[in-house]
């Protein structure tokens, strides 16, 4: 919403200079975004010095001169002034600018094979003088250094703009911006005398509202102005217009363009000759159309409120007139429309037909319905001043009236919410100047809403005028105590900022992707999963919910790879989604690493990663979370995205069937489905959400320190097994023999080729064996061994090697 | 008697000359081996008198342990000089580059996010989480936004389905609405999130991260509020003293409703929060609309508070100078190290917010 200080001190009579009343819109919730003067066409004529000028090289009149107009460079300009000299400080014109004496619009252009940028004027082409003879001279001393500024100073009215929030459909007209400045104690609201008119003869056009269901208007009234003389608004409308931006079109439209942004109030004139017969307001058909005043022609859906007549349709009532009845400067009868139509019906036909105008955005959030003869009196004054002409009685029809609001308001409600204590004659005088009809019976206010506030329904909007009015300052600032009754975070949030951290801490950057993702790459991740398809996606390669983290980590992982990194740890902390309903969606940590370790390193050898890097990460991040290594289970069945035999399924336990983590080497054709390109690519994720924990704290279930000082021995055995058998369960069936005596088993070596048969391996380990009541004897120990190696050989059919 | 003090002082000398260990074990098994000399002195103890006896073995003793000691600091000293002669060869350049380590990061969002759980808890929030699909009700009707309400024109919302009813949440208030449905008052929850609307530029991304916050008990009033979000913004910024501006604004879902903005100048290009005379708009905030509070089935009567909601992206760019919104999500290797933080970085009251 714009206006002047100038046209806002029609209706508020104060003494507040322009700044004092920015910061009071501001305060009372008015919010200015900006506070300047509208743009003129001079602003492009700028301050110059002519840094070197040389003859033209095909012209022996013309110079081309360098030019310095205040930016970073020069520019070149042709120029043909004997009076072009060097060090001259003079006004040029960038490409774009018109000239004020010949309204030429300058572009760039080739001068006799040079190319030019723009012109220096003379004194004659800005209209300055008559001054012709070469171009403008400027004193050096007093224009020096204002090189690059506006020759021209801007002596437009400043324009307030103001952001207004849905519900202040009052605040669309200077009128009812005066009216909350007054009641915020700003000034006083200027009473406009009551307009005299002397109305000829009745309007008799027939207006009828149909009866119907959906039915968009509720009152229509009009009035004719008969034997008017249309023209150019005379300078005052024009400059209120212009000032904001506004463009003058003629006197009629501008008369109802003015009544709308002053009163807000918005109109319709229509050529009262182009009406066939009569005016009918209703529900369109399917399939009907009509060309609006923005050139455009609509086809329209069934149940829009149209304004027709007996050959169709004039106009969408309240958002936009036709082109059939349209006003002209040769217009001689004018219909004035001023009616009530509802929001939600405005905002219906508005939407479905992407239509937005000033009387939609005003229909739409609510026009004060008891506005409708005054707009019509107002304008109709105005255009016969202006215009000539008589005008006809007025004639209103009304479908549904208008029903005062009313509210019952206990003044110790606004101490309650605002903690603020106010005086009931304060609130009054508050209430009273914005138009509430107030009466007081013992401790509550009884209220009747004005009619142009829609938005006032209940208590709480009492509370809210009276707030914002007296001041959000005035409130006090009550410090927090600080008290907690529950813990922060619950298992599952701590979980999601442990495990963060913990990969992190490992070497990856963490990152933060859209969730939504380029259904091509997603569909390498997705599986068995729904594809969930965004309606209207920002862009066609963002149009689905990610089922993977994988689907965006692995389309940034190709940029920075093209940015010539090479070796690359990242993950993200998210959501992946699984169907469409709130809720199908989990919570997945999923880690990548490319290249090589110890890539140009003196000390370590390079080597391209593999699973058992991303095996590493991941495992020693589940113990840091507290799960047991011991009893979590390594499968190998996973995701077709992984390498099928370099990569493995996590479980919490050897029961369980849901798998809570998958590591592994990158499926080979991903690389090149995704072409990228780096020595080796592993990943890692974790499924947050389906990891249990005990009921019970640390405290609860930290079990007893208990150590043995007898002597450990170690003992190396080298099974040969099937290829196959996984050296877990080995483990397993090694420290199944003596759960007490064993205390750790660890695989040192692992060979297979010469010497083993093709489908076998050879397995070395070395168990730890310990007591905790007695030193072991060489008999002990041997008899261990021996269960050791029965065990392993009876259950897996492996061979000690020899 | 003579002899021991020959065998002494003879090998006290012997000793004082050799340098390697080979020789002094020599000695001591001369000396102390089945028949070393000092073995066979002990050996002729047997044959003399007790009376004799006695003098000569304590002196026999005496001069064993002396010969003793004497050799294991001879060994001693020998291998000090042993290391020390090999020490000289042992020299590296230490600074050639260690072993390899790389540095993970935290992202500055998830930083922030933990800075702001950090900030609240002190003061009592617990926080809670709602799903990034929604339905319209959830995100609009019970944030008292019914349908054809003109602040739905407010959010360009990403739907799912053609009929408008699911959704990417475009805030984080429907976190209250399952917040209040689930339980019973008081509430006093921070949630932060994912958000999505349609929008994208500078400033804009159509996915960002806000944070509600919701405090419903018996008289709470707008004064909590402002003394609420005047702490926030203090402990955030690091700061003693903040400009502080509330103005009255509009959402559908709270009245009175107010937007924040706090104070600030500009120092060489970056903005220094504080007590600048230029105002930035940080927040939306207001007590909680007995519409909404009458959608979660709480009585208006007997509850009220207060709610706002915080731009997290935004919050991160002021404090730690980040230009572009949508850097944060763009993935460049070279951005997440240079404005990532350290894991370790862990915000908490205690510890400190920030380093």
């Amino acid at each position: 919403m714009k206006f002047t200080i100038g046209w806002l001190k029609d209706h508020l009579e104060t003494k507040l200079n322009d700044s004092k009343i920015i910061d009071r819109l501001t305060n009372i919730g008015l919010e200015v975004e900006s506070f300047n003067s509208q743009p003129s066409e001079l602003d492009q004529f700028l301050i110059a010095k002519i840094v070197s000028s040389e003859k033209h090289p095909n012209a022996d009149r013309l110079k081309v001169c360098e030019v310095d107009i205040g930016k970073n460079e020069n520019v070149k300009v042709v120029c043909g002034a004997p009076n072009a000299k060097e060090n001259l400080i003079t006004i040029y014109a960038p490409p774009g600018a018109v000239i004020p004496k010949n309204q030429m619009k300058l572009s760039v252009s080739k001068i006799r094979g040079v190319t030019s940028y723009g012109m220096l004027c003379s004194e004659a082409e800005l209209k300055l003088s008559n001054e012709s003879n070469g171009i403008t001279e400027l004193s050096t001393n007093k224009y020096k250094s204002k090189i690059g500024k506006n020759y021209f100073s801007n002596k437009a009215a400043k324009v307030v703009d103001l952001s207004i929030t849905p519900n202040r459909a009052d605040c669309l007209g200077v009128k009812g911006i005066a009216r909350d400045l007054a009641a915020a104690g700003s000034g006083k609201l200027r009473k406009k005398n009551l307009v005299r008119i002397k109305f000829y003869g009745s309007q008799n056009l027939r207006v009828k509202i149909t009866k119907e269901k959906n039915q968009g208007c509720s009152i229509f009234g009009s009035l004719l102005i008969k034997d008017v003389k249309n023209q150019e608004s005379p300078k005052w409308l024009k400059d209120k217009l212009l000032a904001i931006g506004q463009k003058p079109i003629s006197a009629i439209v501008d008369i109802t363009n003015y009544v709308m942004l002053d009163l807000n109030r918005p109109l319709h004139a229509y050529d009262a000759d182009k009406i066939d017969t009569e005016i009918i307001v209703r529900n369109s058909k399917k399939g009907e159309s009509f060309e609006a005043l923005d050139n455009k022609k609509y086809v329209l859906d069934e149940n829009m409120c149209v304004i027709t007549d007996k050959s169709g349709i004039l106009g969408l009532g309240g958002i936009i007139g036709g082109t059939r009845s349209a006003t002209e400067f040769k217009t001689k009868n004018i219909l004035l429309e001023s009616a009530y139509f509802y929001p939600k019906s405005i905002r219906t036909t508005s939407r479905s037909l992407g239509i937005d105008t000033d009387a939609k955005h005003r229909f739409e959030r609510g026009i004060d319905p008891n506005s409708i003869e005054e707009g019509l009196f107002v304008a109709a004054e105005l255009i016969q001043k202006i215009c000539g002409g008589t005008i006809s009685k007025k004639n209103i029809e009304t479908v549904e009236r208008f029903k005062q609001h009313k509210i019952s308001f206990p003044i110790t409600k606004f101490q309650s919410i605002t903690g603020l204590k106010a005086s009931e004659k304060v609130v009054t005088k508050i209430l009273d100047s914005l138009g509430f009809k107030v009466k007081k019976k013992k401790n509550i206010l009884d209220l009747i809403v004005p009619s142009w506030r829609p938005d006032i329904e209940q208590e709480i909007d009492i509370v809210e005028e009276i707030a914002r009015l007296i001041g959000y300052d005035k409130i006090a600032t009550e410090l927090p105590k600080k008290v907690r009754i529950k813990p922060t975070l619950n298992k599952q949030q701590r979980l999601f900022h442990f495990l963060q951290r913990s990969v992190a801490s490992k070497g990856y950057l963490e990152t933060v992707t859209w969730s939504f993702t380029d259904s091509k790459i997603n569909n390498l991740f997705k599986e068995e999963k729904k594809e969930i398809e965004i309606v209207n996606p920002i862009s066609s390669d963002l149009n689905v919910l990610r089922s993977s983290i994988f689907s965006n980590l692995i389309f940034y992982l190709k940029k920075n790879l093209e940015r010539d990194f090479k070796d690359i740890s990242m993950f993200e902390i998210g959501p992946i989604f699984t169907g469409s309903k709130p809720g199908e969606q989990e919570i997945v940590l999923g880690a990548l690493k490319c290249g090589l370790a110890s890539r140009l390193n003196w000390i370590e050898k390079e080597r391209k990663l593999d699973v058992f890097d991303a095996k590493r990460d991941l495992i020693q991040t589940l113990c840091e979370i507290g799960l047991d290594q011991n009893i979590i289970k390594v499968d190998n069945k996973t995701p077709n995205y992984y390498h099928p035999g370099k990569s493995g399924v996590i479980y919490q336990d050897s029961l369980n069937k849901v798998p809570i983590a998958f590591f592994g080497e990158i499926h080979p054709n991903i690389l090149q489905k995704a072409e990228l390109k780096t020595d080796a690519l592993v990943i890692f994720e974790i499924f947050l959400d389906r990891i249990k924990f005990q009921k019970e704290k640390l405290k609860d279930i930290k079990s007893k320190f208990q150590y043995s000082d007898f002597q450990k021995s170690e003992r190396d055995f080298a099974f040969v097994i099937d290829k196959n058998f996984k050296v877990q369960e080995l483990i397993k069936i090694i420290s199944e023999v003596d759960k007490d005596l064993i205390k750790d088993i660890r695989v040192f070596d692992l060979y297979e080729g010469e010497n083993i048969d093709k489908d076998k391996k050879s397995v070395a380990l070395n168990v730890t064996i310990q007591s905790s009541q007695k030193s072991l004897t060489d008999d002990d120990l041997n008899k261990l061994n021996k269960l050791i190696i029965s065990n392993v050989e009876n259950k897996t059919g492996a061979k000690l090697r020899s | 008697m003579s002899d021991i003090i020959k065998i002494k002082e003879e090998y006290l000398n012997k000793l004082s000359e050799v340098s390697d260990l080979k020789q002094i074990n020599q000695i001591k098994s001369e000396l102390f081996g089945k028949s070393g000399k000092i073995s066979n002195e002990f050996k002729k103890i047997g044959s003399l008198n007790s009376e004799e006896r006695k003098g000569i073995s304590s002196q026999l003793n005496a001069t064993k342990s002396e010969l003793q000691n004497f050799i294991e600091k001879k060994i001693k000293d020998i291998e000090i000089n042993e290391i020390n002669s090999k020490l000289k060869n042992e020299k590296v350049d230490v600074t050639l580059p260690e072993r390899s380590f790389s540095r993970g990061k935290i992202h500055p969002v998830s930083q922030v996010i933990d800075e702001i759980s950090s900030i609240f808890s002190e003061i009592g929030f617990s926080v809670e989480e709602g799903p990034d699909v929604e339905n319209e009700y959830n995100n609009f009707t019970a944030l008292n936004t019914p349908e054809n309400h003109p602040a739905r024109d407010m959010h360009d919302t990403f739907y799912l389905d053609k009929n408008k009813e699911i959704l990417l949440r475009t805030h984080t208030s429907p976190v209250q609405v399952r917040t209040m449905l689930q339980g019973k008052p008081p509430f006093k929850i921070i949630a932060p999130g994912r958000t999505y609307r349609s929008d994208s530029d500078q400033t804009h991304a159509p996915m960002f991260h806000q944070v509600e916050g919701l405090h419903i008990d018996k008289n709470i009033n707008m004064s909590h509020l402002k003394g609420c979000l005047n702490y926030f913004i203090k402990e955030f910024f690091e700061v003693d003293k903040i400009r502080m501006r509330f103005r009255p604004s509009h959402f559908p879902f709270t009245e009175p409703s107010a937007e924040v903005d706090i104070g600030y100048e500009l120092k060489d290009g970056k903005i220094i929060i504080g007590e600048g005379d230029k105002w930035l708009e940080i927040l939306g905030c207001g007590m909680v609309h007995p519409n909404v509070l009458r959608n979660v089935k709480v009585d208006p009567s007997k509850f009220q508070g207060y709610a706002f909601g915080i731009g997290i992206d935004r919050l991160a760019m002021l404090k730690y100078g980040i230009n572009d919104l949508r850097a944060f999500f763009e993935t460049d290797y070279r951005w997440l190290s240079h404005f990532g933080f350290d894991p370790l970085d862990v915000p908490s009251s205690y510890r400190g917010l920030s380093r």
